[in-house]
């Protein structure tokens, strides 16, 4: 409550950066032509295989897939536009920042953890906590305690497809990590990002 | 059912917080959301390619030769080689996970097929690509695989140490 002249701030900056958004990325770069390319021949290959039933048969599970994924999408960008948006700066610059030592990467870990929903929340939320003073170590913690022990893929995939047993045990065993990796990162990025131009 | 428990938490999450932001100030909320939209509108093309596409690039992908090289007595070189395999796995979970647990079955290493799933849990390079990238700045993305590379390792020398579930 004591920071609500912080919030208007934040409002401000969101409109101010309406006129020119910033891109994280261009919706159409050689990663995506990569891809597209990657994409192309398999179906060629597909098709050259199966004929084309065979090509029918996986677009349209994949249209259908994409239907489904696509609200969660909206959901995950929404709420990182969220999270940018109420989360005071200063606040998250001490608890997730370069100074927030071992509580930071605890921190981010746990908040990787609990994150509910796929790649379609936890990338801009991420991305969100890095735009408001989160340091790269943090949330790298935070990204690899998702992929690594986020209950989400975990409960939807790993274990039916791989038994109960291996994903507690690989959980077990993966628990350490998004801190170490958080740590090293942050190791390395103070020791590169004057020569990488990070 | 997950599936719908992921939902409710996802949207209820979404829920919570726009109510602080809508406590805070409506301004804020109205900013945030068409922020979040025009980020949605930025991402979708990627991810209908990526989504759509990944069916024809697991369909041919040659499964049994990333298992045939996860066996229990590769060693330090299968599980190099089960990282490298994690990394260029491409689709979605069902591909990734249906790999390790076909290699698990069929007497792969315990070592070799955690640093699979682990490496492709952390990088594998589609979701990198498709996902990571377009939410993320790419020197973000590309820092955090690089760091990431010796995890899988550090997990498949825990299992030779503890052994198996």
């Amino acid at each position: 409550m004591a920071d609500a002249p912080l919030k208007t701030e934040t409002a401000d900056d969101g409109e101010g950066a309406e006129s020119s958004p910033p891109r994280k990325g261009k919706p159409f770069g050689w990663s995506t032509f990569v891809i597209a390319m990657l994409v192309a021949i398999s179906a060629a290959l597909v098709w050259r295989r199966d004929g084309i039933d065979g090509v029918w048969t996986i677009l349209l599970h994949d249209i259908s897939l994409f239907g489904e994924i696509m609200p969660r999408v909206l959901a995950g960008c929404l709420l990182g536009g969220l999270i940018a948006a109420v989360l005071p700066h200063d606040k998250v610059s001490k608890s997730l920042g370069p100074e927030s030592g071992l509580k930071g990467l605890l921190i981010g870990t746990a908040f990787g953890a609990i994150l509910p929903g796929g790649p379609f929340t936890a990338y801009p939320v991420a991305s969100a906590l890095l735009a408001v003073g989160a340091d790269f170590g943090a949330t790298i913690a935070l990204v690899v305690s998702w992929t690594l022990i986020g209950y989400g893929r975990a409960v939807a995939w790993e274990m039916p497809i791989m038994g109960a047993d291996f994903t507690l045990w690989r959980i077990v065993i993966s628990l350490p990590m998004p801190i170490l990796a958080g740590a090293l990162g942050r190791f390395v990025y103070v020791r590169v990002r004057h020569r990488f131009d990070l | 059912m997950t599936a719908l428990i992921i939902d409710i938490l996802l949207w209820g999450s979404l829920i919570g917080v726009g109510v602080i932001a809508w406590r805070q100030d409506k301004a804020v909320l109205t900013v945030a959301l068409r922020k979040g939209g025009m980020d949605f509108v930025n991402i979708v093309p990627r991810i209908a390619l990526g989504v759509i596409g990944s069916g024809f690039i697991a369909a041919i992908i040659p499964s049994e030769v990333i298992v045939g090289g996860l066996g229990p007595d590769t060693g330090w070189l299968g599980v190099a080689t089960a990282v490298v395999a994690g990394a260029a796995t491409p689709g979605g979970p069902v591909i990734g996970f249906s790999i390790g647990a076909v290699a698990l079955k069929s007497g792969g290493g315990a070592p070799q097929v955690v640093a699979y799933v682990v490496a492709w849990a952390l990088f594998a390079f589609q979701r990198l690509i498709l996902w990571e990238i377009p939410f993320m700045p790419a020197r973000f993305v590309w820092f955090r695989a690089l760091v990431s590379i010796p995890f899988p390792f550090l997990a498949a020398a825990i299992v030779m140490m503890i052994g198996k579930p």
